[in-house]
């Protein structure tokens, strides 16, 4: 009862000074425009920020470890956050002003119109592709190499269960967790990105044949591409596992393949509808008329003349596609099917360690093992669609 | 008379590429109560930039940067948006140039009318839709008691146009902005909308600012012209001042515009063999058929107009000749010998010899190819050159369309205006080296001036090529300009055709007639002395639908 009270006091407090806030700028700034057309919701929004601003502030500063001894997980957690946070948004402002600076008129003037999220999101996607293709020269250790001691703490700090070698600790069988994670960049992006290319190249290619030729071949491909996308798709992919994992021991290919196969199918279908979607728009254009007109083959039409035109959205779905490739892969993973032990994969790492979450109330250090894996997936798939959003931004604004 | 409207020193920014450029730059407008002010210019002039501006509004990434829009004693600019809610609407009206765009297509009429009325509190619902009906009989539409009840996609562009004129009516304003409300329309749907709009105008004693580019238009509706030119104003007199005797140069270009004319070409002899013969065509979409046995012949060095109002079936006439729509019956025959109808079965130099050029530049132009890639793709298709030798024939066709090589070959259509695209459209279909060329509306999306450069370059290329063209069109003035024959199309029958002198000659068909005396004459005078001869009743659809 009393924490449905401290809501609406808190409530009606918001609400007070948002009404004093408008007022009070309307009288201070001699009722210019932004204040005197300013809602009472975009005033409630303002003053709602900065309420929650100044409690941010307040409970950053609250001691890390209890009167009682016990870390304050909730303070520590949230340091690192607001801390990662101020270091991400440093770095993308630094990477940022460096590409203006340095390199071609073209460039600098991408960089000169690009946002701070964008930055950032290139910048992941920088690093995370180096380090993927320069894995085996960065890690300390091989992806497979069982050291010494299993399970020690993340930090390196000796008096807290640490060891300097392995500055994120090892995991139960004592492999060292930052090599794995480097290696995991390799076989999990790498895989999600060949993935992502294959189903580009399946979906989009029949796409734009279905919205050229019309007629029975594109009834036919759609209503395949329809019944496909009926089975929800993770239940489908596991589906498709289970038979294949039979099918690569008889036949000797690995498994690996089969879910490239079966994930880059099974994505296909989304891109094949966008692809005949936006396909249908462009060839009903003259150009298209003219092209034909002329005498064109189909391979011209669709090459030359449709897929310029089709390239802005389908970059924006690639971003996406393969975040969702990427997610299912990891999800693959988790549930054993995916990527096989002993290569490093972050969805079976996370699966792996999850137990150690349950340290997190009064040992944070130890809890953050299954994390950094989990981590490292939701922010590449951030910058991903950072990167995306932008670019549609940019597409929509050049068809004005 | 009371001053309404006074627009001091106005000027308006739009932001592009991270800068403010100036849209206007310091325009000064007066309107009082009950006048009719026409805005003329080029498309860019900032014609409808200063109508949305005296309603205190600007499109988003253009603000009005200095100046002040004063409508009755209230400064717009200034006023705040709630002021501006209360004003807009209510005594302020717009009335767009897309009808079909600006209605919502999930609303009826009369609930899309009655919205200003319930929405300002100047009169209860069944009220507003009573007024409605009243607005619609007055604007001398179809049915006024249940047209309101249909929906948008239910009645034809003028109707809309009107149903739209009433619907910035509903609250009676003091003052409407009409941007370019017949552009879209066929001359004879204009005429009734023109008609319409005055009389309703006139009866109400409502100011309007009269936006559009053809002057014999704002001839008819204003009782003075403002003539703009990149966001300048040239001049402003009473229109019979200004049509009479226009000081500035600019003006009077605009008002010469209409004088090219090309000597008709002498008739081919007897026993020529046709460049391209169209035999009793019949096609259908589906199973309407929308060509009834249309023939005409089109002799070499010649140019054959195609005159009718949308829906007459002349692109239908274009889709066959070219092959997109095989006709269901009757054939299409090139230097005598007959073409296969589908385009597929014909050969690469049969579709060499017969090319296109189309309407809507900014669509028949592939948006991501340079100039230089979009021109020398059928030079290398069908010449079979590459290289060098390419670039060195697209230099050529480049001069030939009057556009410098160097400074164009390698720019995208967009960095092109209109009438370069055009341009470009037409260096493609020479690029094939033809015999013959389909000239689909080439002007129709052109300011006049530009407009007249493309007929005098067509008109030339005609000369030094010896090319025969088929000239669709709708605008009459381009028919006396450039066409030696003229076939003019009605509900997908050929209605008449003959030579051009024979065609403006009297006696005509009456279809023909009617076209004729639809298009606007530069005379203020020339629409009151119409609907007198003719009466009201007996102008546009109505009088098309009475033959």
């Amino acid at each position: 009862m009393s924490g449905l009270m401290f809501f609406a006091i808190v409530l009606i407090g918001l609400l007070i000074g948002a009404y004093v806030f408008r007022l009070g700028g309307q009288a201070v700034t001699g009722n210019a425009p932004k204040f005197r057309d300013m809602s009472f919701g975009e005033a409630f929004g303002f003053v709602f920020g900065a309420a929650l601003l100044v409690w941010a502030l307040y409970y950053y500063f609250q001691p890390k470890v209890l009167d009682t001894g016990v870390p304050n997980a909730g303070v520590v957690f949230f340091r690192w956050a607001v801390q990662g946070f101020i270091i991400a948004a440093i770095a993308a402002f630094v990477f940022r002003f460096l590409g203006r600076m340095v390199g071609t008129e073209g460039t600098k003037k991408l960089f000169r119109s690009m946002p701070l999220t964008a930055a950032f999101g290139i910048l992941v996607i920088i690093i995370y592709a180096v380090v993927a293709v320069f894995a085996g020269v960065i890690a300390p250790y091989g992806q497979a190499e069982i050291l010494g001691a299993a399970n020690v703490m993340a930090g390196g700090d000796p008096a807290l269960g640490g060891n300097p070698d392995y500055p994120l600790g090892t995991d139960q069988i004592g492999r060292d967790i930052l090599s794995r994670l480097i290696f995991g960049a390799q076989n999990t992006v790498g895989i999600a990105f060949i993935t992502t290319c294959l189903a580009f190249f399946i979906g989009g290619s029949l796409g734009f044949l279905a919205a050229t030729l019309q007629g029975w071949l594109d009834q036919l491909l759609s209503r395949g591409v329809d019944v496909l996308m009926a089975i929800p798709s993770l239940i489908f992919a596991l589906l498709l596992m289970t038979i294949a994992s039979v099918w690569a021991n008889e036949l000797g290919i690995p498994l690996t393949i089969f879910m490239v196969l079966i994930i880059a199918v099974i994505d296909s279908t989304r891109v094949y509808r966008l692809a005949r979607a936006v396909g249908l728009n462009i060839v009903v254009m003259d150009y298209i008329e003219a092209a034909k007109l002329r005498g064109e083959g189909l391979g011209y039409l669709v090459f030359k003349e449709i897929l310029p035109n089709a390239m802005a959205p389908l970059l924006a779905e690639f971003g996406l596609r393969f975040c969702f490739v990427f997610l299912t892969i990891a999800a693959l993973s988790f549930l054993g099917v995916g990527i096989q032990p002993p290569l490093a994969d972050w969805g079976t790492m996370v699966r792996d360690l999850a137990p150690f979450i349950n340290f997190a109330a009064f040992a944070p250090t130890a809890a953050v093992t299954p994390l950094l894996a989990a981590g490292a997936i939701a922010l590449l798939t951030v910058a991903v669609n950072f990167v995306v959003d932008w670019m549609l931004h940019k597409s929509s604004g050049l068809k004005e | 008379m009371s001053r309404l409207l006074t627009i001091k020193g106005l000027k308006i920014e739009g932001r592009s590429d991270e800068t403010w450029n100036p849209i206007i730059n310091g325009v000064d407008l007066e309107l009082n109560k009950g006048e009719v002010l026409g805005l003329i210019g080029e498309s860019g002039a900032g014609k409808s930039t200063i109508g949305l501006a005296s309603m205190g509004y600007t499109r988003d990434g253009v603000r009005i940067s200095d100046g002040t829009v004063e409508f009755d004693g209230i400064d717009l600019v200034k006023a705040s948006a709630a002021t501006k809610r209360s004003l807009l609407g209510k005594r302020i009206a717009y009335v767009a140039q897309s009808a079909a765009a600006s209605f919502n297509p999930a609303h009826k009429l009369i609930d899309q009318h009655t919205e200003g009325p319930t929405q300002h509190n100047v009169a209860g619902r069944s009220e507003s839709v009573q007024d409605g009906i009243e607005l619609y009989r007055k604007l001398r539409l179809p049915n006024p008691d249940e047209i309101g009840f249909r929906y948008p996609h239910q009645v034809s562009g003028g109707q809309l146009q009107r149903a739209m004129t009433a619907m910035a009516m509903s609250c009676r304003p003091d003052l409407i902005i009409f941007d370019e409300p017949t552009t879209a329309l066929d001359v004879t749907t204009q005429i009734e909308v023109l008609a319409a709009i005055r009389e309703i105008v006139e009866e109400f004693d409502t100011a309007a600012i009269y936006i559009t580019h053809d002057l014999a238009v704002v001839a008819q509706m204003a009782d003075k012209i403002k003539v703009l030119l990149r966001g300048d104003e040239v001049e402003e007199a009473d229109t019979r001042t200004m049509l009479s005797a226009p000081k500035e140069d600019y003006t009077k270009s605009l008002w010469a515009v209409r004088e090219f004319q090309r000597p008709q070409q002498p008739s081919p002899p007897a026993d020529a063999t046709p460049v391209v013969s169209v035999r009793n065509i019949t096609a259908a979409y589906g199973t309407t058929d929308v060509l009834h046995d249309v023939s005409f012949d089109i002799h070499a060095g010649r140019t054959v107009a195609v005159v009718g109002e949308s829906g007459s079936g002349k692109s239908t006439t274009a889709r066959c000749i070219t092959g997109l729509l095989p006709p269901r019956m009757g054939e299409i025959a090139f230097d005598g010998k007959v073409l296969p109808a589908d385009y597929r079965k014909r050969t690469k130099d049969q579709l060499r010899q017969a090319q296109m050029i189309y309407q809507m530049a900014d669509t028949a132009l592939n948006p991501r190819k340079t100039i230089g890639e979009i021109i020398g793709r059928p030079v290398q298709f069908y010449g079979g050159l590459t290289g060098a030798k390419r670039r060195e024939r697209v230099n050529e066709l480049l001069d030939q369309i009057e556009l410098e090589p160097s400074q164009y070959y390698n720019r995208l259509p967009s960095e092109l205006s209109g009438g370069q695209k055009q341009r470009v459209g037409i260096a493609r279909a020479l690029a094939a080296d033809p015999k013959f060329i389909i000239c689909d509306e080439v002007t129709s999306a052109l300011d006049q001036l530009v407009a007249e450069g493309i007929l005098r370059l067509l008109a030339d290329l005609q000369d030094n090529l010896g090319l025969s063209y088929m000239f669709i069109t709708h605008d009459l003035a381009t028919v006396k300009s450039i066409a030696d024959e003229v076939v003019v199309m009605k509900d997908g029958k050929v209605v008449e055709q003959g030579p051009k002198t024979e065609m403006f000659t009297p006696p005509h068909h009456a279809y023909t007639d009617l076209l004729l005396s639809s298009v606007p004459e530069m005379d203020p005078d020339w629409l009151s002395d119409l609907l007198k001869e003719r009466g009201v009743d007996n102008i546009g659809d109505a009088a098309v639908d009475k033959m």
